[in-house]
């Protein structure tokens, strides 16, 4: 992970399929201008991601976990085109996508599909189910013919658990759980091999939940999807992800195998992510536990961004960002100067 | 007699001219000195209405239809405004979700701390300043003093829960009810938060009614158990007992589907279907149509509790699963 500044090999599109990744970011960083104070010259910054190179391999469940404000969304966002990145590559099957214009995008943008956290939000009111189905055909395969875009809805509404019989309606006859399915049957209209999920269950009831993650589980059997999905939720993570990566304002502090990070976690903000998690059997709220702050990322300390709630915390952590390295006993790579 | 008695509570609300549609279908519960009570459920249980009506806060055109809440042997839906308002706020504290929306954003911590304590105790200013900071102190905010010059809006979201928290211990309750009190915060701060809950409670000798979703929360800091359905309560008992071995087809299913429960890379159980509204209950027991056990007694007739459980058909054993 030390070569991000260097060119990359020009890679063929159909290149090996095991080993290419099929999203890879490499030095991806989004900076966000704030308002200028108009006594103050200076120009604060709010550093949303920082240098993330994360490679998401094909069939995969990737997921993205930490608190609000780790930038986990803007990741998300930048890899699907919703947000421009600051600074580094964003590569989609072996191509460079970030800097296309939007002509040469389109045809990748049926590949790339999202689906939000609040389904009351994401779909519009006043369009009936079908219209908000057709809109990504219509769009993104101008080549279909009115009746291919109709088989194409009721293809995908009867893959998503949706009846028929709802293409005529509006989102608001239907419950949290409904809408969802239909955000999802949204952006799998096009056939797209590359989902986000963007805290997909987050907004859902409890009983639902499950509902929801057995669909997705389901349609990655059958289409062969990846998932780019993002949660605050660690024990969907070890229930449904295949690799994980801990982000910390902005930065990937830990990325492993799930089963790998749930059993031998390594950074000292996995640990503590881990240690919140309530347990069923109880017990765990009776640690002490000292009270933590994410520090403001628009005055980013220079040094670590957790070494000021880090129990191994030196002066060096203070001094010097780590960089995300591999580590050489396990297949973790952890952004730490202090694990091993 | 126990501390809290609730008795068959029930809310409702106008639907056009002459018909009602209760929210709340008779809940009764017990609670003692000290005791911690979670009551958990879907949106749209009944959880916040049950809260709600025992501090006889139902907003018109709502009301409380049926029912007595008894505080101390005193039946608190009897009591006039300025009655309940001596006990509201005083020896029964509310925390609520959103600690944004619960603090007011032009007044200081200080200003809104002093106000509470002025309007329950005859104090001075000096004195309630004084107690505000020792209470700011208490919930571990760090540079208590300075902080009561504060907004709210200079505050981090776990940091305004805490000065909630802090609002709320002011005039030493006797009982806390906690509404959602970490829903709205991140899962590191919502343990600070509950274990910090769970510390006070305990060693104040203080009551409290957690309304939650979260299982996992409720088994960490709550004794006893509630579990809502459709504004009934369908299980209630020792959380323990009934995380270990629940009775009710809805508990036992709701448990099942939690991530935690199942096997890396099975699927979830999943209940089917969704909570109904209350303006289209099902006949009988309102769970029937989701639950794999219904029978046509289930379809008739409503259960009543009985053992910790409403239901006709009750799971035994913990083995046994829906």
């Amino acid at each position: 992970m030390t070569e991000v500044k260097t060119a990359p090999e020009p890679m063929a599109a159909t290149g090996g399929e095991t080993d290419q990744p099929i999203v890879e970011t490499r030095g991806l960083e989004v900076r966000f201008a704030l308002p200028t104070h108009f006594l103050s010259r200076e120009k604060p910054v709010l550093h949303a991601l920082n240098t993330v190179d994360v490679a998401i391999k094909p069939g995969e469940t990737f997921c993205v976990v930490g608190e609000s404000g780790c930038g986990k969304t803007t990741l998300g966002r930048a890899i699907i085109g919703l947000q421009e990145p600051s600074a580094g590559e964003i590569y989609f099957n072996g191509q460079r996508i970030d800097q296309m214009d939007e002509r040469t995008r389109k045809p990748i943008r049926r590949d790339m599909q999202m689906v939000f956290q609040n389904p009351y939000a994401s779909l519009n009111p006043r369009r009936n189910v079908f219209d908000t189905l057709a809109e990504p055909v219509r769009h993104l395969m101008p080549e279909k013919s009115s009746s291919e875009v109709r088989a194409q809805v009721e293809d995908v509404l009867s893959a998503t658990g949706c009846d028929p019989s709802w293409q005529r309606r509006l989102p608001h006859e239907f419950s949290g759980g409904q809408r969802q399915r239909i955000a999802i049957a949204r952006a799998l209209v096009t056939n797209p091999a590359f989902i986000v999920a963007d805290e997909p269950i987050s907004a859902l009831d409890v009983s639902i939940q499950a509902q929801i993650l057995n669909l997705l589980t389901d349609l990655q059997t059958e289409r062969g999807l990846t998932y780019l999905f993002i949660t605050h939720d660690l024990s969907v993570v070890e229930h449904f992800g295949t690799r994980v990566a801990v982000m910390y304002l902005g930065q990937v502090m830990e990325l492993a195998d799930t089963t790998t990070l749930f059993a031998t976690p390594k950074h000292p903000y996995t640990r503590l992510l881990l240690d919140a998690i309530p347990q069923l059997e109880g017990g765990s709220f009776d640690k002490p536990r000292t009270p933590g702050e994410l520090p403001d990322p628009v005055n980013l300390p220079k040094g670590c961004p957790f070494a000021a709630r880090c129990p191994l915390a030196t002066d060096l952590c203070r001094k010097e960002r780590p960089r995300l390295r591999q580590l050489e006993t396990t297949a973790t790579q952890v952004a730490c100067h202090h694990t091993e | 007699m126990a501390m809290l008695e609730i008795d068959d509570l029930r809310v409702a609300f106008p639907r056009g001219k002459t018909d009602e549609i209760e929210a709340l279908r008779g809940v009764s519960l017990r609670l003692e000195k000290g005791e911690r009570l979670g009551v958990v459920g879907e949106s749209g249980a009944g959880k916040s209405m049950l809260a709600f009506a025992i501090l006889n806060l139902i907003a018109e055109p709502g009301r409380v239809s049926h029912g007595e809440v008894r505080f101390e042997g005193e039946n608190l839906l009897d009591l006039s405004d300025r009655q309940i308002r001596s006990i509201r706020g005083n020896r029964i504290s509310m925390i609520f979700q959103d600690p944004m929306v619960t603090l007011n954003p032009v007044l200081t911590i200080g200003q809104q701390m002093i106000e509470t304590l002025k309007a329950h105790r005859r104090i001075s200013r000096r004195e309630a300043h004084r107690l505000s900071v020792e209470k700011l102190k208490m919930v571990a905010i760090p540079s208590a003093e300075s902080r009561m010059d504060a907004y709210p809006h200079e505050l981090s979201g776990g940091l305004r829960q805490r000065v909630v928290i802090a609002i709320a211990l002011l005039t030493d309750p006797e009982l806390i009810i906690a509404d959602e009190p970490t829903t709205a915060l991140d899962v590191t701060i919502q343990a600070e938060i509950m274990a910090l809950i769970l510390k006070l409670c305990r060693e104040n000798d203080v009551a409290l009614i957690l309304i939650t979703h979260d299982l996992g929360v409720v088994a960490e800091v709550t004794q006893k158990l509630m579990i809502m359905y459709a504004g009934k309560c369908v299980e209630a008992g020792d959380t323990q007992t009934i995380i270990g071995n629940p009775k009710h087809p809805y508990t036992s299913g709701l448990l099942q589907a939690l991530p935690q429960k199942a096997e890396r890379g099975t699927k979830l159980y999943q209940i089917p279907g969704s909570m109904p509204p209350i303006t289209a209950l099902p006949n009988g027991c309102p769970y029937h149509p989701r639950c794999p056990r219904a029978t046509e007694e289930c379809r008739a007739f409503m259960p009543d509790m009985k053992q910790g459980v409403a239901c006709y058909h009750p799971l035994l054993s913990a083995e046994e699963t829906v």
